[in-house]
């Protein structure tokens, strides 16, 4: 059992997530954290699992461990995602799934999960991960796209479905960071994309925890099912 | 399986108990046997089902070691919900077990 807060990190090995371990870590947290690879190289209070977020069984079974060793989970952050820019007519089914299956599926039993183990405090933060793909209706990432709106849909449920349980649910909507998820997007592109935003600057891993860091505050008790894009998208 | 039974109902026990701890004292089930859990006649509501329902699964995965899913579909769509009573729920978490260890 720990005294200070817990906070679990989805896709915790590099970009976003490795960038909010670090953070929360350093603001005293207790975080846990999951990807497909194995993480050994942060240093203070982090305990990693490595598994697909989509296996049930192995999600599952590491809820099962935190419960029994850290006796309780205060904040979600369900960062994991996987990006794919395609246009449709050459887009393969597997892409599809692959997409699907990780970032609304692996959301969807993330918050499941989080919210059996939040309930018996009545007290919990669930921050989705969204994108300004959604909004920005961009070309080329259709899936993507689609699949961010499906977590958008989640958030909006959720947050009624989980308000008499103490735990809000909301989202925040990056614009491109400078990590690998976005290393194979050509630069005219991001350029572009930059350009419909109303602040024209790559986003910072500094605004992304500024958002998540609002969200976590016991003072935001009343703040649920809404979604913050970055950038004035 | 008279000593697992007894354990089950324990464990039931057990998850009512923190249930209630959640519940205003107006809508708590009281210890007895005959108390409608859920049903026509009162009993809990959804907030108090969802919560019984995780807080046994999470007893019976510490008791036996086994992760079941109490409130799947085929236990919903029951004319006859297991979850009416104390004993209706025992004799339903039985029957899943035993599924489970001839599985």
């Amino acid at each position: 059992m720990v005294d200070r807060p817990l906070v679990m990190v989805t896709g915790s090995s590099s970009g976003i997530g490795r960038h909010l371990v670090e953070h929360y870590v350093r603001a005293d947290y207790q975080v846990v954290g999951c990807s497909r690879r194995d993480v050994t190289d942060v240093a203070g209070a982090y305990r990693h699992f490595q598994l697909d977020v989509t296996d049930e069984a192995a999600v599952k079974a590491m809820f099962s461990t935190v419960r029994k060793e850290f006796g309780r989970l205060d904040a979600l952050l369900n960062n994991a995602g996987i990006a794919s820019m395609n246009h449709l007519l050459t887009t393969p089914m597997s892409t599809v799934m692959n997409v699907l299956q990780t970032n609304v599926l692996g959301t969807f039993l993330f918050c499941r999960e989080a919210a059996k183990l939040m309930r018996a405090r009545k007290y919990g933060r669930i921050v989705n991960f969204a994108s300004v793909a959604t909004p920005l209706k961009l070309e080329g990432e259709a899936i993507y796209a689609a699949s961010k709106a499906a977590v958008i849909s989640l958030t909006e449920v959720l947050a009624r479905e989980l308000a008499d349980f103490g735990v809000t649910v909301n989202a925040i909507g990056p614009t491109p960071i400078r990590t690998a998820l976005v290393a194979s997007v050509p630069e005219d592109k991001l350029n572009a994309l930059i350009a419909r935003q109303a602040i024209r600057r790559f986003g910072e891993f500094r605004d992304v925890t500024n958002v998540t860091d609002f969200f976590l505050r016991p003072e935001s008790d009343f703040v649920t099912g809404q979604t913050i894009y970055l950038g004035g998208v | 399986m008279t000593q697992d039974t007894d354990r089950i109902t324990d464990l039931i026990w057990d998850a009512i108990d923190e249930v209630n701890a959640l519940l205003p004292e107006d809508a708590r089930i009281q210890r007895s046997e005959d108390a409608v859990l859920l049903g026509a006649a009162g009993g809990l509501d959804s907030f108090g089902l969802v919560n019984l329902v995780v807080a046994l699964e999470q007893r019976i995965e510490d008791e036996f070691g086994v992760t079941l899913t109490l409130a799947d579909e085929k236990a919903m769509s029951h004319r006859r919900s297991p979850f009416r009573t104390v004993p209706t729920l025992r004799d339903y978490v039985v029957d899943l077990l035993k599924q489970t260890s001839h599985g």
